[in-house]
This record gives C-alpha cells, structure tokens and sequence, in this order.
C-alpha cells in the first residue's frame, strides 16, 4: 500500500505487507545508519497533550536524524489548549506550519478525528497534513505496537504462532490493545494476565474471537509465563483510573523478578513499553532476557522509517 | 395501493388519522417520543404521538403519525436503532400508499453517542459515525475509538 502522506491512527488499518516494508526500512537504518538529506527542508510537529519520554524523543531523534526540523510542545501549559481551544482549531492552526503531524492526545479516537480535520483542509485546495498518533487515550498506540512487533522479530527471527503473555493493566493500557489487533494478523497465542477489574476489554476479545486467534484469561503471572515467547509487562496506569481507591486496590499487585524468570523459557523475552513503576525489578535487568531498554532504542528506526515513509521519501 | 387507512379496523380509534403523511407504528412503549426528536420532526409540524396503546402483536406500543411529511429511507433506518421492530406508512389523501418494515443501517451518522465516555465525540463538537458490528443483538463500533456500543447502551444526541 502506497504510504505517501496516510495517516497513522490505528493499527488495524495495517497489513502484514505494510509492517513488512517498516520493518525493512528500519533495519536498513539500523544497518546502515541514516542519511540526513532525505527530509531536509522538511518540519514535523509534535504536539503531545500527555507526558512522554519515549515517543516524543525517539520522533525528535529520528526526524532530526533524517534532516528534519522539530517544532514541539510537550504539555499543553503555555500553550491555547489551556484558554479552552479545541482539538480542531489547534491542527488546524498548526498544519500550517508543518509537514506531518505527531499527536499524543488524552481522548480516545482524538488522532482518528485530527486525521479527518486535516483531509477536510484538502477541499479548502490546501496539503494533507499526515497524523501520526503517538497515543490516543487508552485507545491506541500504533508506532509502539510497530516496534514492540520488530522487537519481537529480531529477538524471536518471526512472528508467526508466538505465544505471548501481556500482563498488568489490560484494560486502560493501549499499548495492550494496539498489539493485540496486531498479533491477531500473526496466529498468536495470546495470555492476558490481570486482576479481574484490568482484564482485557470485551470489544478487543470479541475483535480476537471474529478473527479466530486462541487467547486465555489468568489471575497469577507463573499460569503464562513457563510456556511464553514474549513476556509484555506493563503499568498499572494511576492517571486513568476514575477513582485512586480502585487503583490502590491492584498497585504492585504484578511484579517480575529474576525469580519469577526462573520458569522462563531461555529464549523467552521480557518486554515492557515504559514507563516501569516496580511491576519489573531492578534485579531483572542484568538478565539476558530483559529487553526492554532494547525495545525502547528500537523506537528510532521504526519512527524514522515511518516518517521517511509517510513523506515520500522511501518505498 | 394497499387499503384506505384505518379501514381495516372498526374499532374506537384513539389516535387520529392523517392524511398525508406518514405513520410509525409498532414502537417499542415509552420510546417515541425520543425517536420523534431524533428524526428532527418536533419543530414545525403536525406530530401526533400514541404512547402505549394496545398492540395485538406486542402487548403494548408507541405511534408517531406525522402529517405532511414523507420520511426517507436514510430516516427511517435510524428508527431501527431503538425499534427493530417498526412499521412504516405513507399515507397519501388518507390512503396508504406504500408500507414498510425498517432496517439497521450500515452504518449510522450524527444521529447516536459513544457509550465510550472518554471518546474525542464526548468531549468536544465531533459528529459521530458508527460502523454496525451486528445488527440482532446491535452492536455499533466508533470509527474513532473503537468501542463497541451495545443497544442497551445506545443513547441519542439531544
């Protein structure tokens, strides 16, 4: 599929062709590092409503690794967000002065609808203004799950009929849900480990049902573990729970430790999106099976590769 | 040509008849009134409603008869929404001149809300799309955030 100026909202509008090609341009950078005159002239906004280490500096990195520009803001303090603008009226107002729009946003479908305002600037005769979401609410997450899957692959040479564990917050973790309908294209066998009220949401599980992929439901970590792939940690998100009681309730419920990788496959791999609380401990990560500062430097090539991609300058 | 309105029926009518018009009937008690609102007829005509009137079929139902108005097809699937069930009449001078059963659309525009209450249509002035899952039991799913609305939670924008 031609990639030139699409929008990245979700990752069912993906097929398994499409992460191919991402994949394949992200190891070339990786190989052979990156050429600073293919997006040179070109300026990318970052407009991240919601904190972000990871997906704002590793957009930062690689637009700037291919010549790009970055113009940002990070928090919506100092910004007309805080006057009461809307979503609208600040893409409209900002694709004006960029090529591609990065946005992380705190409403769920938020990247979906920047994406339809900036197609609907077209029939006023003016440029698409791509959108990459950077995580919309606790919808979705897509370049996260791109690179949590060429993660998978470096480590585990495919992605065909892994068994994956995706444990901690399944409910509000996007991460989750974005991999998730991802894996489904890929045959997985799929572990969701959680306390009862962060299980799964019934729509993802209805979504793996129509398409035929074998998935469980557990309470303790050791019942997925022993037999996993790929072990995807994850946070228990304080800042989405409607109530603090509830989320006192399962703090520090799910905790890995080089004890807990004991059962664990050799071959396995511990992932994590990041941030960590202490869902993993410190003494994992001498562990030749803790991943996760790997996966997050994995953000670059897969970024890159997306916006040499989206701007027309790669195949 | 299917019959002169009413002229089946010998019995007391409660509701009047129209003329030209048309007439939903077959709508499930207490939501016509709500359906009236949602196709936007309230304003400046002649609408009669029956709330839980007697109904061979079911019990109990509502009615909506409006006059000098012919509801289109795009109109009449939205009432599929709330009343799978519905029947359509247009009347022209007095006579039923076609009759139908309504359908759930595809796909179903501006008209229904996100269950999602963090959804970006929730928050701010965004139309809402829904793409239909499954139409028995209905199951609508938000083209921006995904989720799944089911019919028991199905609201409709004021």
């Amino acid at each position: 599929m031609n990639f030139v100026n699409r929008d990245i909202v979700s990752i069912k509008d993906f097929s398994k062709q499409d992460l191919e090609t991402i994949f394949s341009i992200a190891t070339q950078f990786s190989k052979n590092g990156y050429d600073q005159a293919l997006l040179k002239g070109r300026r990318v906004g970052l407009l991240f409503y919601e904190p972000s280490t990871r997906t704002r500096m590793s957009f930062d990195t690689a637009a700037q690794a291919l010549g790009a520009d970055t113009v940002w803001f990070a928090g919506t303090e100092g910004t007309s967000v805080m006057k009461g603008e809307t979503l609208k009226d600040t893409i409209e107002t900002v694709a004006n002065y960029v090529d591609l729009i990065v946005l992380r946003h705190p409403f769920d479908g938020s990247a979906r609808w920047a994406a339809e305002i900036t197609t609907m600037r077209t029939r006023r005769g003016m440029p698409k203004v791509p959108i990459i979401s950077g995580g919309d609410g606790k919808n979705e997450h897509p370049t996260q799950t791109m690179l949590d899957l060429y993660s998978m692959l470096m480590t585990q040479g495919r992605l065909e009929s892994l068994n994956v564990a995706l444990i901690g917050d399944l409910k509000y973790g996007r991460t989750v849900h974005s991999l998730s309908y991802a894996l489904s294209m890929y045959g997985t066998k799929l572990s969701f480990v959680a306390p009862d009220m962060l299980q799964i949401p019934p729509h993802i599980t209805s979504f793996l049902d129509r398409r035929g992929i074998r998935h469980s439901e557990y309470s303790r970590i050791e019942d997925a573990v022993a037999e996993a792939d790929v072990v995807y940690m994850t946070r228990i998100q304080k800042e989405r729970f409607p109530d603090e009681n509830e989320y006192n309730k399962v703090k520090g419920l799910y905790r890995i430790s080089k004890s807990t990788l004991s059962i664990a496959k050799p071959t396995m791999r511990l992932m994590h999106p990041l941030p960590r609380v202490d869902e993993i401990s410190l003494d994992a990560d001498d562990d030749p099976r803790a991943y996760y500062f790997q996966q997050a430097g994995n953000g670059v090539p897969i970024r890159a590769a997306l916006l040499a991609l989206v701007m027309g300058v790669c195949k | 040509m299917t019959g002169l309105i009413d002229s089946a029926s010998k019995k007391k009518l409660i509701v009047s008849p129209i003329e030209n018009g048309t007439v939903v009937d077959h709508l499930p008690p207490g939501t016509a009134v709500k359906i009236a609102q949602m196709l936007g007829i309230m304003g400046d005509s002649v609408v009669i409603i029956g709330q839980n009137l007697k109904s061979t079929k079911f019990g109990r139902k509502d009615l909506i008869k409006v006059e000098g108005k012919f509801l289109g097809e795009p109109e009449l699937n939205k009432i599929a929404l709330l009343a799978p069930n519905a029947t359509v009449n247009i009347v022209r001078d007095s006579v039923i001149t076609d009759k139908r059963q309504v359908a759930v659309p595809d796909c179903v525009e501006k008209v229904a809300l996100c269950a999602n209450t963090n959804c970006i249509t929730n928050k701010e002035n965004v139309p809402t799309r829904f793409l239909i899952a499954s139409k028995s039991p209905l199951v609508m799913v938000c083209s921006y955030c995904g989720y799944e609305t089911k019919g028991e939670e199905l609201k409709l924008k004021d």
